[in-house]
């Protein structure tokens, strides 16, 4: 199919995009880069009456080390995060993760502040951002705030997100000699949304783990924290956390919710493997 | 300064040229219907199947996931713009000689999506080309005549460099 006509706005600054947004509200669409998007107007699942494109916004598609923190732009694309020295070594989670995101010509245009804000419930980025704790940069007509991952992502395709507001950046803790990261999918072709996912973060200490975070995702609609998971894979091993695994995924076109569960113990077993070798 | 219609000022295949386009035209229907580009296929229109893969500012993209305005000032490159310049005919002639193809329907996104991987200069192994090629269907051949049409070429290439 073919989108259904809007009009198009490239604008230039963080100030006119936020303006433009203020005015229109929920007739506007923000276009980064469009790889979610433009399928969905294509498919007529979206119909904005205009679309205001932001990839002529200067410096939002930055990639720094500040401090104790990595700081990605939204509109960095997936192949430069995949390609970036400072995320290889000082965010080694989501550098297992970006060659996962869709395919080369997806990962060209894609960007990562997109996938945060559109917040689908299988892709890599935000489970990523909620297993290593981040936190995402918004700016609105009211001014700037931040807001942590664990608050942002709060149902299908919704997030901390207002409608007049966009992300500007994402922050996470830069990693040290004790951080352990996981990082796990299965999808049906390499490059299509997970059936089931695991990002995983944690910290060496005494002989165990602690800190243990892991973000599933493709089991509901957000990516979701297996609490009783983490702490049994901190104070014990890897069989009880799998036992304690208390997601409840549902049915979807890709596998039933008990296909899901199975997958998930298994990724858990997989991911574990991972967090527990040192890192090089 | 938002319009439904907008000039555009691009090049496609090495010419400069100006134009007018529906904001809502995707790149692909551009190179097709305005343009009359026909080697860039159209498949599913949503990204999954590769068909419509083209170079944007020399980097490869799906020719359905790019508006056509968002070209306005870059470079475009078609499947027709590689063939003319000669710079996919060594895969081209792989691609024959292995019976890559059947019906060809996405044999112009594997070429442009073969030579983005093979255009880095080294000899990726088979598995680096399976991974590359990942996004670009073929309902053919199975994909192993293509990928062995890659490697034939990047072994060919390597050697001829030497």
């Amino acid at each position: 199919m073919k989108p259904a006509p809007f009009a198009y706005a490239k604008v230039r600054t963080l100030k006119e995009a936020v303006a433009l947004l203020a005015k229109h509200k929920d007739d506007a669409r923000l276009l980064a880069g469009g790889q979610s998007l433009i399928a969905t107007l294509n498919m007529r699942l979206s119909a904005p009456e205009l679309l205001i494109d932001i990839n002529g916004i200067k410096g939002l598609d930055g990639i720094a080390k500040k401090g104790k923190f990595v700081e990605i732009g939204a509109l960095a694309r997936h192949a430069q995060v995949e390609h970036s020295d400072i995320v290889a070594r000082h965010a080694p989670l989501i550098a297992l993760a970006m060659p996962h995101i869709g395919h080369p010509a997806i990962r060209n245009r894609g960007t990562f502040g997109g996938s945060i804000a559109f917040a689908d419930p299988a892709a890599e980025l935000p489970a990523c951002l909620l297993a290593l704790g981040g936190e995402i940069d918004i700016a609105g007509p009211k001014g700037k705030r931040k807001v942590k991952a664990d608050a942002f992502f709060k149902g299908l395709f919704e997030t901390a997100l207002r409608p007049q507001e966009m992300v500007t950046a994402i922050r996470v803790p830069a990693a040290d000699k004790n951080t352990r990261v996981g990082f796990a999918e299965l999808a049906r072709r390499h490059g299509d949304y997970a059936i089931v996912g695991l990002a995983a973060s944690a910290r060496a200490g005494g002989k165990g783990l602690v800190d243990v975070r892991l973000a599933f995702f493709g089991v509901g609609a957000t990516p979701v924290r297996a609490k009783n998971a983490e702490a049994a894979l901190a104070s014990s091993n890897i069989d009880t956390a799998v036992a304690a695994l208390d997601l409840a995924p549902h049915d979807d076109v890709q596998a039933t919710a008990r296909v899901k569960k199975h997958l998930a113990g298994v990724l858990l077993r997989r991911v574990a493997e991972q967090l527990m070798e040192p890192r090089p | 300064m938002s319009n439904r219609v907008l000039d555009i000022s691009l090049t496609v295949n090495g010419e400069r040229l100006q134009t007018r386009v529906d904001a809502r035209k995707t790149l692909v229907d551009f190179l097709r219907e305005d343009l009359a580009l026909t080697g860039s296929h159209i498949g599913c229109e949503h990204g999954v199947c590769g068909a419509c893969t083209v170079r944007v500012n020399g980097e490869i993209v799906r020719g359905c996931l790019m508006l056509a305005v968002q070209c306005d000032g870059g470079s475009v490159e078609t499947i027709e713009g590689l063939s003319d310049s000669g710079e996919v005919a060594d895969l081209q002639a792989a691609f024959e000689q292995r019976n890559a193809l059947q019906c060809g329907y996405c044999t112009p996104g594997m070429l442009a999506t073969a030579q983005d991987l093979l255009k880095r200069g080294d000899v990726p192994s088979r598995d680096e080309i399976r991974e590359h090629l990942s996004g670009n269907y073929c309902r053919c051949t199975g994909y192993h005549a293509i990928v062995d049409a890659v490697e034939a070429v990047a072994h060919a290439r390597a050697g001829a460099k030497k």
